[in-house]
């Protein structure tokens, strides 16, 4: 099991660093897929197979998708890649890259000094069912205005704003220019 | 089954973090930047997650499960607003959106 977990580590840190530095929008997303995926294994070899679950269905399903139908609203022609490239020479990578290791050697010393274990068995889908409409049933509540919120906020953003509504509209067929 | 050490799993969760920071400051495409915070929230919920099993407690999954609300709308109105930039500046780069009114 822990050698499952290593490769499904060393895969998501791969394909974690291919999606933020790839040009390429849609090469990008298919990475942080694959990313996803592997995290959700290693959710598995943590003990939650609902989160696991729950990971490829939210996470690689839904959330990626809805990445998916931006990018293909937005269009965007071969010439994309090449304004990609001159936005990001390779030298912007120094400085965040440094302050990130930084970040990443004080985790590392931090959780080196704890020699504890995970879990050696799984917590069932059952007790995070009842726990959540339990304990944490405002947190529910809470989650779903959440939502309602966000999608009162997208309505409101997508929609086309007042004044020209009128002339987009007809002009609607030529696709964003 | 063997179990995993809490440490690897922190690391794994530290290390998906601070990609995903790193790609936060660095990109200038705003689905990138997006994109990049996903990979950050994941790597938080994977923490939640690993500190759960430590306890074998469902509290961390159910962490999760919230993360994953919170990033389901984060993403959404994200991706509205980039719509209605890219209409309005023609343009994806994050620095286009300091131009951004009302």
């Amino acid at each position: 099991m822990n050698i499952l977990f290593c490769a499904a580590a060393a895969i998501a840190i791969v394909s974690s660093i291919a999606a933020v530095s790839r040009n390429h929008a849609i090469h990008a997303i298919l990475f942080l897929v694959v990313s996803f995926v592997s995290v959700s294994l290693v959710f598995y070899t943590l003990g939650a197979p609902f989160i696991a679950a729950l990971e490829v269905i939210t996470y690689a399903g839904a959330i990626m998708v809805l990445f998916m139908f931006a990018i293909m609203l937005l269009n965007l022609g071969a010439h994309a890649v090449h304004r990609e490239r001159q936005w990001q020479p390779r030298i912007v990578w120094i400085g965040s890259g440094l302050l990130s290791l930084v970040l990443l050697a004080e985790l590392a010393w931090t959780f080196s000094r704890n020699g504890a274990q995970t879990g050696n068995l799984p917590v069932p889908p059952a007790q995070v069912g009842l726990t959540l409409f339990g304990t944490y049933l405002l947190g529910v509540e809470l989650a779903s205005m959440l939502l309602l919120a966000g999608l009162v906020g997208a309505y409101y953003l997508g929609k086309r704003s007042g004044a020209s509504v009128n002339t987009k509209g007809a002009s609607d067929d030529d696709g964003p220019a | 089954m063997t179990t995993v050490p809490l440490s690897h799993a922190l690391l794994l969760s530290g290390v998906l973090f601070a990609i995903g920071l790193s790609g936060v400051i660095t990109r200038r495409n705003m689905i990138l930047v997006l994109l990049s915070a996903e990979i950050m929230l994941n790597a938080a919920g994977l923490a939640f997650v690993a500190a759960g099993s430590r306890w074998l407690a469902p509290d961390g999954q159910i962490m999760f499960l919230f993360i994953l609300a919170a990033a389901a709308v984060e993403v959404s109105i994200g991706l509205a607003l980039v719509l209605r930039q890219s209409h309005l500046a023609k343009s994806l780069d994050i620095d286009a959106a300091g131009s951004m009114k009302g």
